[in-house]
């Protein structure tokens, strides 16, 4: 037998910390649309209502919205029809918050299949981020409905150029979420407070972003603390979705890129500390 | 034919006890050992996996320095008491944990069964099970689909392989799943008992087709079982692992003699503080029911040779010392009564403790839960009866019949005839 011998695989202690097992999820990429397709077929299947339920919730929540923040508050929404404001934070929050929350949870809802046999355990956040994108292609479908009807009524926004940039817009959600959840769900292994932490922290998350109110007017009340809302990744990811659609936001293609690059940081690190955990989560869990 | 399996200096630590409070500051200072180079605080070396004895340290070894190679093509056993470190052995094997010390390195992909049906969802149907629990496994689409008819006339399903497979029953449940395994293409095939599950025809099914797999296409199969016969059929060599640590690494045969010799009896003691009555000379300390190796089990079946282990404890020399044990069903109605004086057979004990064993031929009692009770005469004296039973024991269907036939079903009989139809 000569030293240098060929082995497939070598299981050790410690992996390589910037092996980031992308061949490994690509050999195993049918089995990220098979969990898609599960996802999707048993969400049908215990319900009545079905894939209706994607509409109520960002409805009652933007009809909410409108009378507390629109009304009740008067907080000014730039010059756009409240609900259709509303309506474009709730629905580009709600992917990124989706994205996040399922994803921080990855390691103890699926305890038992990960205990019982191996594929990269990346298939399953990611997998969560794309059954999340057909609910949201969902309630993009309600937001393209509601501009249409404004826009017959004569309402005045103006959809411009910016609005190609949604694709990218999509996809820095995408890496956010799944980025900041991974890291949570690595850590939720063996802290389980964090679980608890979780959905209240997204909430005031989405208080310091420009979901109910519109960048401009925290410039212009608060310029103090405009740093605490603009530093928020979200936030300029939300002004530019509002901008593309609906022609008002406040963005700099350079937030944009600081966003962009930030996210990207989160997600390497979330890819990073969520193999390392992968490797003995079992054992804690 | 190579090494396609090479274990080195293979080592587990797990945690005992509670984790929770205290793990970050744990944490802390074991990465603030590992900044300065120094050694783990929390995992020092040389403590072996007991569990019957109180280790110092939170740490324990379910494996430790575990060294050996596997050649391709071979079906090896892995033979151990529980907790002797088998699963954790497959767990690191099927990547399911990273091993906290050395190396496994392996040639050709692996499929892991440590249990059949991993990632079956109930709501999906038979046919979207197999390509999703196939894909699980490491099949890409492409294979489950040249597979797919083999795959459901291994199962036998065909006819329920578009309903959800919540509405199958227990068997076909396990049928599909064994099925969609034994098709994986993999080089190396690691199979924990999941061959416990499924009816007699199935195992053999399932044990027939891992024989298949190793010896016609020459791929590696490790194989975990208590099944004795299921190792001796299957794997040439074997591995039989004690605490941790590899105890033995020889032909089959050898471990499984080695595996018998090595089994203590974990015998059910009697309950000291039991009402009991008699002279007391010499008193039962305990019953246990085991099969032709020594074995326990949670229950025996019908037609099977019994064990029984009377554990006595003589406190003066006796002489005439005479065994009994009746036998109840669970409403404690006594059906039937033996003395070893009724075979001719009394005891002569010095003191101490004595094992007196009993073969119970072909087990002809029927299926339902026995309670055995305990007498001990001395020189027609009685010397020791307990109030309660020594023993429950359950009987399921078993051998009774030939070709698996399990008799008439019903739990009320007490035992099964049978005779010669000239």
């Amino acid at each position: 037998m000569t030293e240098e011998e060929h082995w497939d695989l070598e299981i050790k202690p410690e992996g390589n910390l910037l092996d980031l097992k992308l061949r490994d999820v690509w050999h195993y990429r049918d089995l990220l649309f098979l969990m898609v397709r599960r996802d999707f077929v048993s969400f049908y299947k215990q319900t009545v209502l079905g894939p209706l339920w994607f509409f109520i919730q960002p409805l009652f929540t933007t009809l909410i919205y409108t009378f507390i923040f629109g009304n009740l508050a008067a907080i000014p929404t730039d010059g756009l029809p409240q609900p259709l404001f509303y309506l474009a934070g709730i629905t580009a929050w709600n992917y990124f918050a989706d994205c996040l929350t399922k994803t921080s949870s990855v390691f103890t809802t699926n305890a038992g299949l990960f205990g019982k046999v191996y594929f990269p355990r990346l298939i399953v956040p990611l997998s969560i981020v794309v059954s999340n994108l057909i609910r949201f292609a969902v309630q993009m479908l309600l937001f393209f409905m509601m501009m249409s009807i404004y826009w017959f009524k004569g309402a005045t926004f103006h959809p411009n150029g910016y609005l190609f940039l949604f694709p990218f817009l999509l996809l820095v959600m995408a890496m956010l979420g799944l980025g900041l959840g991974m890291i949570i769900s690595a850590l939720t292994t063996k802290y389980r407070d964090l679980s608890f932490l979780i959905t209240f922290g997204i909430q005031l998350m989405m208080y310091l972003t420009t979901v109910i109110y519109p960048l401009s007017v925290v410039k212009e009340k608060y310029p103090a603390y405009v740093w605490l809302v603009s530093y928020n990744p979200m936030t300029s990811v939300i002004e530019a979705f509002r901008y593309g659609f609906l022609g008002q936001g406040t963005f700099t293609l350079l937030s944009l890129g600081i966003t962009t690059l930030f996210t990207t940081l989160i997600l390497l690190a979330g890819i990073i500390i969520f193999n390392r955990v992968e490797r003995t989560f079992i054992d804690t869990v | 034919m190579g090494t396609v399996i090479k274990a080195e200096n293979l080592s587990k630590a797990y945690q005992l006890g509670e984790i929770g409070t205290g793990t970050i500051s744990r944490d802390l200072e074991r990465w603030w050992a590992k900044v300065r180079g120094k050694e783990d605080p929390f995992m020092r070396i040389g403590e072996t996996n007991d569990r019957s004895i109180r280790g110092t340290s939170d740490i324990v070894w379910s494996l430790k320095d575990i060294n050996f190679d596997v050649q391709q093509g071979d079906a090896v056993g892995i033979i151990g008491r529980n907790g002797a470190g088998k699963s954790t052995l497959l767990k690191i094997l099927s990547r399911v944990t990273a091993p906290t010390t050395g190396s496994i390195k392996i040639k050709g992909r692996v499929a892991s069964l440590l249990e059949v049906g991993t990632g079956f969802h109930p709501e999906l149907s038979g046919r979207e099970n197999i390509y999703l629990n196939g894909s699980i496994l490491g099949m890409r689409k492409a294979e489950i689909k040249k597979h797919f008819d083999a795959i459901v006339d291994f199962s036998g399903v065909e006819r329920y392989i578009d309903t959800p497979v919540k509405r199958y029953s227990s068997g076909m449940y396990v049928r599909l799943a064994f099925a969609v395994a034994a098709h994986l293409e993999s080089e190396i095939l690691v199979v924990d008992e999941v061959l416990a599950v499924g009816d007699a025809e199935f195992q053999k099914k399932c044990l027939g087709k891992m024989n298949d797999v190793s010896k016609g296409e020459g791929r590696t199969v490790l194989f975990v079982s208590h099944n004795m016969t299921a190792i001796r059929n299957l794997c040439r060599n074997s591995l039989l692992l004690n605490n941790g640590i590899i105890a033995l690494n020889d032909v089959t045969e050898v471990i499984v003699d080695q595996y018998h010799k090595s089994y203590t009896p974990n015998l059910k003691i009697l309950n000291t503080n039991t009402q009991r009555t008699g002279s007391g000379e010499v008193i039962f300390l305990g019953l246990d029911i085991v099969d032709q190796y020594g074995i326990k089990h949670p229950y025996v079946t019908t037609g099977d040779d019994l064990y029984f282990r009377f554990l006595i404890d003589v406190k003066s020399h006796s002489k005439d010392i005479d065994i009994g044990f009746s036998v109840h069903d669970d409403q404690d109605t006594m059906h039937s009564v033996l003395y070893s004086s009724f075979q001719g057979r009394t005891y002569d004990l010095s003191p101490g403790v004595h094992t007196i064993l009993f073969k119970f031929e072909g087990n002809y009692l029927s299926n339902r839960i026995y309670h055995i009770r305990g007498l001990i005469k001395v020189r027609s004296q009685i010397s020791d009866h307990p109030q309660d039973p020594l023993a429950e024991l359950v009987v399921e269907p078993g051998n009774f019949y030939p070709n698996q036939h399990h008799g008439h079903q019903t739990s009320k009989l007490t035992f099964l005839i049978k005779g010669n139809w000239i």
